[in-house]
């Protein structure tokens, strides 16, 4: 398996005392698989994945019982080794492009930096590089994009750098988190379509975590449903559109606007359960149409057929 | 959802709330030890100050002829009815240095408060009608940020004529033009939200629209400068002072006892010591203070 | 049949933006003609991506800024920046939750404010209106008090819903009210605006690049490609037999939630042109798949074909 990561949660000091952003989440991947993560703010996709990468702020606890990644053991590795394999066997892309990149440096140098540090490619080469990549990437006249300031580009195209300078590592792990959301529509489809190729060309395993349905729908093969820092469901794409099996999973497929019938659209009362108000046992429950008293109490994991379910009522078979 | 429990009345909610952003301030502020003490070294400042009466053993201008340049009283000669020693016409230094305290703050309040009031009011009309008057006000402010406070403030006593209160305008009108420029483009960066465009649009007036929707928002910032201010404000009297421009003799203003001690470095080092001292320690304090401040309200420093 | 509240004729609205102390100073043609007509009770949903000029659009019905040219009329009078009567009939509500309250103020202020500054109601009576526009958008009466970054995004898209509505508006132009908000919020806040729009009989300018919600909720559509208008009519016909090229392609690149579904993207090339430098013809032709000589020389007029009408030279 490339990525196993068991049991990870991860706490932030903050004013009001400890906030537990992620509570014991699993992921795990293989090789040259899309696995989507998909949630809600508040969910804790994110900070999972960051907390993997190493790029949260120093007020945040990481605890996990395995966090491995091709034989490597990320918690017990240290700084230097850890830098070794982020940014090369494991890259990350991010949302919002325009920020994502150094302002001050060209886009070539962007580039070149990546491969300075973990292949210690001479000048040449690393021109050489550098435009094979923008090309990969669907950046047309890469010669002349060498020299282009971030501010230069679109959208679109900041993000295909971003692609390019995760791609120089040679990754087998891309972590796509929210690469989407910020880009217009089209362009959209143009980035997905780019990153689904790259992913079986190169059979990369992509982990794509977003929080549109649609776009989860149409690039992934496994997703994992995330609620208030825990998982609470994973399934194969279309059973899961098919047949959910957690009652939040089932509540957020009723909410698209595409499935609604009738003015009104099933929306799920209450809001996610923040730093004071969480509740003892289900965070789901309190906005939960299937909760019983024993939800309160204490909470059971279903197993694979049942989707993993983090629910004591899962929902069997067809629809609610 | 609607838990019935928790329906509070709305002076309830108000209280709780207040008690919960005093309580968020307190936890970023007192993160900097170097913050807190800060406000407790000032904190007991302003208490003496007030209080001078109670805590200063004697008057600041009673003269003990027969004790004219005693030592502290923990040197050889000193007695302990002059703690800190006497001055060159036998006053008490502790005495001079407590009622001292009041003034340093009196100019600290008033300057501040004259700087404020014009430098923010000033800050609000070029950031919101930009223009000419924009660009005419900025040069201005440009000269004067150009010239050294120091000399610009002695430039302008020496025209209105030596004294405290000439002096503190002075101080003023030479620390406005950072309040300016803070508050201009903290206005220009509200200009763009969309709330200053929805009171725009709902009809307020620009008077209405600088002062009770953009200033509210500009505050932070004038509030950490404030601060500062009033430090470099203390400083910069005492040194007009020791100048012979701030304060007369015998005024305890700190700066002014300062000057009079000038001759006296090597004979009696506490007339120049002590006075020296209490300036340190209160300008200190208070950009200690002003540091923690600042990181308190700089809502990037937020950790929740 | 409902007489049109609103309407717009070919407004304009162009900005001049610097190019450098030595150059002339460019044009960027944010909207360049868009006509249209909004009834009571009915939502005309305006779609399209950055710089379709939707946006400015929104701004330019709210009377936020003037057109360039063009006419808006309200009620069949024209509309003037800045009119008492104008503001009390049509609201806006941005897109960010986050920035379009003031951090400073409390919540009742906020929606006490437009009364303060428009009519001469005492503060009980604006009070008391404040609370009952509050409970209409589900908001609980403790929530007076407080400050908005006490609340959640959804519940600030709510407040600032509370304050449109405050003078008793007939249209509510709302700005990707909903963009910025997760799935099942976005829920909860497009419930309101339907019991809201029937309750009170409020006309809706839904300004949007999401498809999904808009197919939900428009009657109308009016699809925008660089500050024009490239097709317009009723929802079930725009999308349901889209004429315009780039319809069909914003429509084939939305995502459909559903993984069984498959389908024949229709990929656009290339990127959004320079708003600075829009290309000559029709603007759409450098990225049009049926684009030939004629588009790439002039800009088709929006013309009716059947139901809806449409500006392409090649319309299916």
């Amino acid at each position: 398996m490339l990525l196993n990561i068991q049991n990870l949660s991860v706490e932030f000091q903050t004013a009001g005392g400890m906030f537990r952003a992620v509570d014991g989440v699993d992921i795990q991947c293989e090789r040259g698989e899309i696995l989507s993560i998909v949630g809600e703010s508040g969910s804790g996709k994110s900070v999972s994945m960051l907390a993997m990468m190493g790029l949260l702020p120093w007020t945040a606890k990481i605890t996990a019982d395995h966090m491995f990644f091709q034989d490597h053991d990320l918690l017990s590795m240290n700084k230097s080794a850890h830098r070794k394999i982020i940014g090369r066997d494991m890259a990350m892309i991010f949302q919002e492009p325009m920020s994502s990149l150094n302002p001050c440096f060209t886009v070539g140098f962007q580039i070149a930096e990546v491969l300075r540090l973990h292949f210690g490619m001479g000048r040449k080469e690393r021109r050489k590089r550098s435009i094979e990549l923008l090309d990969q990437v669907g950046i047309p006249a890469p010669e002349t994009r060498l020299a282009a300031f971030p501010h230069q580009l679109s959208g679109g195209m900041s993000q295909r750098v971003m692609i390019a300078m995760a791609l120089a590592g040679d990754p087998k792990l891309l972590i796509a988190d929210e690469p989407t959301t910020a880009l217009d529509v089209t362009i959209q489809a143009q980035i997905l379509e780019l990153l689904t190729g790259l992913q079986r060309e190169k059979n990369m395993a992509l982990i794509l975590i977003t929080h549109d349905m649609g776009v989860v729908a149409e690039t992934a093969e496994r997703v994992q449903v995330q609620y208030a820092g825990q998982k609470v469901e994973e399934q194969h794409v279309m059973e899961l559109f098919n047949t959910p099996h957690h009652p939040y999973t089932a509540a957020l497929l009723a909410a698209l606007p595409e499935r609604a019938e009738g003015r009104h659209l099933p929306s799920i009362p209450g809001v996610v359960p923040g730093q004071f108000d969480r509740p003892p046992a289900c965070l789901f429950a309190p906005r939960c149409t299937r909760k019983k008293d024993d939800c309160d109490r204490a909470v059971v994991r279903q197993d694979a057929n049942l989707g993993h379910a983090l629910c004591n009522y899962p929902i069997r078979g067809g629809a609610t | 959802m609607t838990d019935t429990t928790n329906i509070k009345s709305a002076r309830d909610v108000k209280r709780q709330m207040r008690r919960r952003m005093l309580a968020d301030f307190w936890f970023y502020f007192s993160e900097n030890r170097g913050a807190v003490i800060g406000l407790w070294v000032f904190v007991i400042l302003v208490v003496v100050a007030v209080l001078a009466p109670l805590f200063a053993p004697h008057g600041p201008t009673e003269q003990f002829r027969d004790a004219l340049l005693t030592p502290p009283v923990w040197q050889e000669g000193g007695e302990w009815k002059f703690l800190l020693g006497t001055d060159a016409v036998g006053r008490d230094m502790l005495s001079r240095l407590i009622y001292g305290a009041r003034f340093s703050l009196f100019i600290g309040v008033v300057v501040v408060t004259l700087a404020v009031t014009g430098g923010v009011s000033v800050g609000l009309i070029t950031g919101y009608f930009r223009g000419v008057l924009d660009t005419v006000i900025m040069r201005i402010m440009d000269i004067i940020l150009a010239f050294p406070s120091l000399l610009l403030a002695l430039v302008m006593v020496a025209i209105l004529g030596p004294g405290l209160l000439n002096a503190m305008i002075a101080i003023a009108i030479v620390l406005q033009p950072q309040f300016v420029r803070l508050t201009r483009a903290s206005v220009m960066n509200e200009l763009g939200k969309d709330y200053v465009t929805s009171a725009r649009v709902a009809g307020a007036s620009p008077f209405y629209q600088m002062t009770r929707t953009i200033l509210p928002n500009c505050l932070g910032p004038v509030t950490v400068q404030a601060t500062l201010s009033f430090s470099n404000a203390i400083l910069d009297a005492a040194a007009l002072g020791f100048l012979g421009m701030g304060a007369q003799p015998p005024t305890p203003e700190w700066g002014t006892m300062l000057a009079e001690a000038r001759e006296f470095i090597l004979r009696a080092w506490w007339v120049v010591t002590f006075p020296g001292l209490a300036i340190l320690i209160t300008v200190l304090a208070i950009n200690l203070m002003g540091d923690g401040l600042r990181d308190a309200l700089d809502p990037k420093m937020k950790r929740s | 049949m409902s007489h049109p509240i609103l309407q717009g004729t070919d407004l304009v609205r162009y900005y001049e933006v610097s190019k450098g102390l030595m150059k002339k100073p460019g044009l960027v043609k944010a909207l360049d003609g868009a006509s249209f007509t909004l009834s009571a009770g009915k939502t005309l949903a305006v779609v399209g991506e950055s710089g379709c000029g939707k946006s400015t659009l929104a701004r330019v019905v709210s009377m936020i800024e003037e057109p360039t040219s063009g006419k808006l009329l309200i009620d069949g009078q024209a509309a003037i920046v800045g009119s008492v009567e104008n503001r009390k009939a049509v609201q806006i509500v941005f897109q960010d939750p986050y920035g379009s309250l003031n951090p400073r103020h409390k919540v009742g202020y906020i929606l006490e404010e437009p009364l303060l500054l428009n009519t001469d109601m005492d503060g009980i009576a604006r009070r008391k209106r404040a609370e009952e526009t509050m409970e209409r958008v589900g908001l609980r009466p403790e929530h007076y008090e407080r400050y908005p970054h006490m609340f959640s995004g959804g519940q600030r898209q709510r407040i600032a819903i509370a304050r449109a509505l405050m003078l008793n508006p007939r249209v509510l132009v709302l700005d990707e009210p909903v963009s910025a908000l997760d799935l099942s919020i976005q829920a909860q806040v497009l419930n309101i605006l339907a019991d809201l729009q029937t309750d009170l009989g409020l006309a809706y300018l839904f300004i949007s690049h999401d498809l999904s919600v808009v197919k939900h909720i428009a009657d109308d559509v009016m699809v925008m490609y660089l500050g024009k208008v490239v097709e317009a009519g009723a929802a079930k016909d725009v999308f349901g037999a889209p004429k315009h090229p780039y319809t069909e392609a914003l429509l084939s690149a939305t995502p459909i939630a559903n993984p069984g579904h498959k389908k024949q993207r229709i990929m656009l090339r290339g990127e959004l042109p320079s708003p600075l430098n829009p290309p000559e013809g029709c603007y759409f032709s450098p990225r049009c798949r049926f684009a030939d000589d004629t588009c790439r020389a002039t800009a088709p007029e929006l013309e009716t074909v059947g139901t809806v009408k449409v500006a392409c030279f090649h319309r299916r």
